[in-house]
């Protein structure tokens, strides 16, 4: 990989905060629609924000990803995002989590009181 | 014009287009290609360049002395012919590089496939194999039948059994050119390209249109 991260440098963001597994987070991603109207197709860019539990992180340079867990609707979701992706317009840490595994798929059986992680203090 | 170049292959990564979408891409490093001889179908029967690429070895035989001495060229690593028209100008000598071909064309990649030694049919071939349970014995990756009973009595000839597979040459069509780094001497494709990294490939222009 190491050969091949000068083609991707200038494509890696340095506005990610850091955060880990077990962190809240609050994700703003640009959502793209196209609308029919008397003017042609019509190109408009709105945010949308997805705010949950991130439960992995995969660090690979511009191929990094991270796993958002949410319960929407009383329904599970997980969203994975790719970390330097230009489609998301923001990513914010709402609340530090202690945890102590790398990978939280433990979140996936465990519901409503059961799922909560700790705060994590300085 | 682009003609043909060769290039060594880097890997393979990832980069964001312009819309956001994530494009798997193959770099490739450019060898230093320039042209060694012209081939004419008066002479030869055909219209070619003959590119020199590469670093030259430390020893050539006199033979491969004579013939770079004979175009006036200094000696390169290797030779590869790519088929021009018969009206292309071309100057010995000259240098081709990524700069040739242009971002959103498609291009033809020829290497040698990664070797897989002697392989079993379901690699080699894609066969479904066998039953892993419901008592299935030492037939999980077996081909099969290969073929009827007393008529036709034979296998027919071009039957898919196991063998060699792989370290062959592949050409892969249609790869689309994703970016050109005429600084670097770099040309990044989408999608998979044939052979190891480090392996030498042949970039040609697309010979089934856009």
């Amino acid at each position: 990989m190491r050969a091949l991260d000068d083609v991707t440098k200038d494509q890696l963001r340095d506005d990610i905060p850091s955060f880990r597994e077990g962190d809240t987070v609050r994700v703003n991603v640009r959502l793209i629609d196209f609308k029919d109207t008397k003017n042609g197709v019509v190109r408009t860019e709105r945010l949308q924000a997805y705010e949950g539990v991130v439960i992995a992180r995969h660090n690979k340079g511009i191929s990094s990803s991270f796993t958002v867990r949410k319960i929407s609707n009383s329904v599970g979701v997980e969203r994975v995002f790719p970390l330097h992706s230009p489609m998301l317009e923001s990513i914010t840490v709402v609340r530090h989590g202690r945890v102590r595994r790398a990978k939280l798929y433990y979140l996936r059986d465990l519901r409503g009181k059961a799922a909560r992680i700790r705060e994590r203090r300085y | 014009m682009s003609v043909g170049l060769i290039a060594r292959k880097a890997g393979m990564t990832q980069i964001f287009a312009e819309d956001g979408t994530a494009v798997p891409v193959t770099v490739l490093n450019v060898e230093p290609c320039k042209v060694i001889a012209r081939r004419t179908s008066d002479r030869d029967g055909y219209d070619a360049v003959q590119v020199g690429y590469g670093a030259a070895k430390r020893h050539n035989s006199r033979a491969v002395q004579g013939h770079f001495a004979k175009q006036g060229q200094e000696v390169t690593g290797g030779l590869k012919e790519f088929r021009v028209a018969a009206d292309a100008e071309f100057e010995l000598g000259q240098e081709l590089n990524a700069a040739q071909f242009e971002v959103g064309q498609k291009i033809d990649i020829s290497g040698t496939s990664k070797g897989r030694g002697f392989a079993g049919v379901m690699k080699r071939y894609n066969f479904a194999g066998g039953r892993a349970t419901h008592g299935a014995e030492k037939v999980h990756r077996q081909m099969g039948s290969t073929g009827q009973c007393q008529w036709p009595g034979r296998v027919f000839p071009g039957k898919k059994m196991p063998g060699h597979y792989g370290n062959e040459r592949v050409t892969t069509q249609n790869l689309e050119v994703v970016r050109v780094d005429a600084e670097s001497n770099r040309i990044l494709v989408r999608g998979a390209v044939p052979g190891s990294r480090g392996g030498l490939v042949e970039l040609r222009p697309a010979v089934k249109g856009a």
